[in-house]
This record gives structure tokens, sequence and C-alpha cells, in this order.
């Protein structure tokens, strides 16, 4: 995925000015900066769900051009955490129920789910090991199993690339390991990984790093790149410092 | 086998709503009648059955229009009144009253039905426009509530400058099933079957909704376009109710949530079972309005508030709708 001089614009506040980006293929690209960087804000944008001036475009194609079933088709998305919870007044559909909803890019408004649409479910339930939980309305579910069902909405849509808004907010540490490794088996899928994260010792074990202030670019590079451990202590004026704590870096308040 | 436990619920809700229906045929303010070919058919075929099928198709209606409104607004207590046209088929019916001597015929064409059905759809056509549009639900709603207040003055204007219709005005807004014929319930028929046949078909849009709005539109779903079909069911299903019934209270609230533990959380599901649930509601009052006071008669609007009322308390107790303790 590209993006060619990709503003984003809220009335006559710019939000994202004039990004040159490259996403590499197959790999974990993660987005950070401070708060109102515009993080969010590009991944809703990459989803096609922000108007943008300037270039989107994805293997030659720009995005506006697609049709939306195409692009659902292309790219899934995975919300915040919070935002994916069900309201809470009784009404919340069983965890297979949700699952089968990242398959409606393929189901025509006429068609029930297709057996292919049933095996693609229960392929993604048992990848997430949420399988036994198939039957449990969602909203009963722990924090955990319900990223975990959400997860699975996500693979059931069967896309290249996946983007996901803060996939570790609101999780506790085992969970957030648990979530990193699915997120690699991803990888090892061949599936390209988009994420924005706060956690910075996160977002150091993606390949790719696209730092964002102030709605501009920052720097973007590989996350093992000294240049980017730079630039990451620069982005936060200095108030971080970067440590290697066996094989991963880590970023302490400074 | 979930399957069969819908079709075992569906049955359920079947047999009882036609139960209600035989009742309401044969129950009369002197006691039930038991000899349907005898000599009072009129009665039971012109007067009672119509009223009874009736008051079950608006109560359906209603049922169908609460279900859409809250789900489509992520509000368990959103029911189909909150758009204006409660207010809107007020005030069409208040209009009509207070220049019906001028003799116009076009009032005359209209009629009081006529009156209250276009009222409903001015009144969510006007809260869209202030709303500047369909997109934003709070915007939406909040435009509801203030052309419920304007229509509402207004409203209160015709009752002020003739106040001779405030009894007629009282008894649209307490709900009234009495004068129900077989057009009204042929009227009622064709616009809940459209409603139901278009609203199970894209019903998948209200379940994605549930995971968020964001994840709803990447799934490929042309949500703006879908979200304006739904207003146009929503307001289509209230008017058409309303223009028969006048404002029966609790329905549209209440329904969804009587049937909500049978649904499984499907909203296709959901909305079929809530069509009914509003019926057997409606149908319900309608019998204890016929016959708990008997000759008496109260009005239905009384009796839906009183038990939809008591079932929303009762589910309050038991349920913590999200909230802290």
């Amino acid at each position: 995925m590209k993006t060619h001089q990709l503003s984003i614009y809220r009335g006559p506040c710019a939000i994202l000015t004039d990004l040159n980006l490259n996403i590499p293929q197959g790999q974990w690209t993660s987005i950070i900066g401070p708060n109102g960087a515009g993080k969010s804000s590009l991944l809703q944008a990459m989803a096609g769900l922000l108007r943008h001036t300037g270039s989107l475009s994805l293997e030659g194609v720009e995005l506006s051009t697609m049709t939306r079933k195409a692009l659902a088709k292309k790219m899934a998305w995975l919300d915040q955490q919070g935002a994916s919870s069900p309201e809470e007044f009784g009404d919340s559909l069983s965890v297979y129920d949700t699952v089968m909803l990242g398959r409606l890019p393929y189901q025509g408004w006429l068609h029930l789910p297709s057996e292919a649409d049933h095996i693609s479910v229960e392929k993604v339930l048992q990848q997430t090991d949420a399988w036994h939980l198939r039957y449990r309305p969602l909203q009963q579910l722990s924090g955990g199993e319900r990223q975990r069902v959400l997860l699975a909405r996500l693979l059931a849509v069967d896309s290249d690339i996946l983007l996901m808004d803060e996939p570790l907010a609101n999780l506790d540490p085992p969970h957030q390991a648990d979530f990193l490794k699915w997120q690699g088996n991803l990888l090892a899928q061949g599936k390209t990984l988009v994420t924005v994260l706060h956690e910075i010792h996160f977002a150091l074990r993606a390949d790719h790093l696209i730092m964002l202030n102030k709605g501009r670019l920052h720097f973007q590079g590989s996350s093992q790149d000294p240049r980017t451990h730079q630039a990451l202590i620069e982005l936060f004026d200095g108030r971080i410092r970067l440590e290697k704590l066996g094989n991963d870096w880590v970023a302490i308040p400074s | 086998m979930q399957k069969n436990y819908f079709l075992a619920k569906l049955s359920g809700l079947l047999i009882l709503s036609t139960i209600l229906v035989l009742l309401g045929t044969l129950l009369g303010s002197t006691g039930a009648n038991w000899n349907a070919l005898g000599p009072d058919q009129t009665i039971l075929f012109d007067i009672r059955l119509p009223r009874s099928l009736g008051a079950y198709l608006a109560g359906a209606l209603l049922g169908l229009a609460g279900g859409i409104a809250q789900s489509l607004f992520r509000n368990p207590l959103a029911d189909p009144y909150l758009l204006g046209s409660a207010s809107g088929a007020l005030l069409g019916v208040g209009s009509i009253l207070c220049f019906a001597y001028l003799g116009n015929s076009w009032l005359e064409i209209i009629g009081l039905n006529g009156g209250a059905f276009l009222g409903a759809l001015i009144g969510v056509l006007a809260s869209l426009l202030l709303a500047g549009g369909y997109r934003s639900s709070l915007r939406l709603l909040l435009s509801g509530v203030v052309i419920s207040v304007i229509l509402g003055a207004a409203n209160s204007l015709f009752t002020f400058i003739r106040p001779d219709l405030f009894q007629s005005i009282q008894s649209f807004m307490l709900g009234n099933t009495t004068l129900m014929n077989w057009s009204g319930v042929a009227i009622m028929a064709i616009a809940l079957f459209l409603c139901l046949a278009i609203t199970s078909i894209i019903s998948p849009v209200l379940d994605a909704l549930s995971l968020g709005e964001n994840t709803a539109r990447t799934l490929g779903l042309p949500l703006d376009q879908l979200r304006l079909v739904f207003i146009g069911i929503l307001a289509l299903a209230t008017g058409c109710a309303v223009a028969q019934t006048g404002l029966v209270a609790f329905v549209g609230l209440a329904a969804p949530h009587l049937v909500r533990k049978l649904s499984g959380g499907r909203q296709r599901v959901q909305l079929i079972f809530s069509c009914l649930g509003g019926g057997i509601l409606l149908l319900g009052s309608d019998l204890i309005a016929r016959t708990l006071f008997a000759p008496l008669e109260i009005p239905v609007g009384i009796v839906t508030a009183v038990l939809g009322g008591l079932y929303l308390l009762v589910l309050l107790k038991r349920t913590s709708f999200g909230g802290r303790s």
C-alpha cells in the first residue's frame, strides 16, 4: 500500500498533511505518535472510512476507485476494544454469528451463509481457540475471550491486509502476549498487518514504524534501525530512552 | 438445532396471536359468543374481527418500528415516536379537526387517518431536515426531540383556539381501536408485509452495527443508504399504525424488550418477534380494555402503558443495563 501527498481535512482543519508512505507487504507496520498526531485518522483513511486528498493506492489501484465489496475483501478492520463492545442491553449476538459477520462481503442480500462461509468461520474460531465459545453471547465473555472472538471475526474476512486500531488496549499482559503470538502466526501466513499502538514497546516489535507528529510524517523506517530509534526519542522530545531487554527494545520514561 | 428452536418460538407466538384474535372476535361486552354462524355475524365479522386484526396489525407495526429504532440508534429506550412522528400525527389530526368547518374537499378526502399519516411523515421529514441528513444518529435523535416540542406546541395552539376539539385530540392521544374497519386492516397488512420483507433482507446491517459503525462500514455495507431505508420503514410503519389507532403508548418501546430473550441476538429474528410481540401486546391490551369494566371501555393506551410500564419495571429490576453497581 502506498500514499502520495495524502491529506485529510475535518472542516477547514488539516488532520494529516502531505503524507508519502510505503506500507511493506507481508510485514507488520505500526503507526505511533503522541496524542492527536493523526494515527487513527490515517488508519481510517487506509480502510476507506475517511475522505482524503492525494493518492492512496493498493497494488497500484487507487482505493477510491474500488467498490465497497472489493475493498472489504482486500482489507479487514479491527476496531478499538472499547468501540467494539456491544451495548449491554441483552441483544448480543452469539460468538458464531458475530464471526459470521466477517463473511458479509461474500454474501448476497437474499442468500443464507454458504457451506464455504460455515467452514471459514469454524476454521478461524479453531485458529483463535474460541470454537468452544461459539454458542455464548458475545457480551457474556471476558475481555480476553471477546478479543479472541473479534480477532476471529477479522480473520473470517480472509483479507490480505489487516488494519487494527489499538488492538492491545484494555487487555491484561497475558492476553497482550496471546495477541502478539497470533500476530506472529498471521505474519507467517503472509498477511500484512497495520496497527495503531500507544504502547511503544509493543510498536517496536513491528517490522516497520511510521511516526506521526501533528499530522505530519516525522519518520518511517525499520524498527531495528538506530536512526528509527533516534527519531523515536526525538518524537517524544527526548522524554524516553530505549533499552534492549533480551531480543526486544523497551521504551522507558526518562 | 437453532433453526428448530426458532420455529418452535415462532409457532408459539403465532398460536398465541391466533388465540387472541379468536378471543377478540368472540368476546363481547356481554360475554363470549361461541356461535360464530349465529344471528350476530355482522357484529363478529364486520366489527369485532376487523377490530381484533386491526389492533394486532397496528401493534405489530409499532413493535417492528420500535425494534428498528432501538437497533438503529443502539438505544434500548428508543421508541417509534422519537423522530417526531407522534407529534406530527397529532398535529395532522388537530389540523383536520380544526379546519374541517371550512368544508374543503381536500380535507374530507384526506380524513383523520390520512391527516395522521401525513403528519407523521412530515414530522420525520422535518427531523431529517433539521439534522441535516441521516448520517448522525445523535443529531437525528436530538432533532426529533426538537421537532416533537415544536409540533406539540403548534397542537396546543389548536386546542387553545378551539377548546371544543380537546376531547377528540385527547382520544387520539390515548389510542383507540373501536373504529377499525376492513380498509384500515388491509392498509396495515400491506404496510406490514412490505416493511417486514425489506427489513428481513437488510437486517444484517443492524447486526453489523452492533460491532461499531467503522466495522460495519468495512464489511462492504452501504451503511448510509440502508440507514435511510430503515428510517423510511420506521416512518411508514409508525405512520400507518398511528393513523388507524392513534398514539398507543409503550407498545413500540416494550414489545422489542418482551421478545429480546427469545431472539438470541439476531436482528432478523428479533424484528420478526418484535412484530409478533407488539401485536400480542396491543391486542391483549385491547381485550383487557374492552372487558375489564364491561360494558364500559377504557382507552387501550392506558392499558398498554400500565402493562408495558410494569413489564419494563420488572426488566429494570432484573437487568443491569450495563450499569455499575
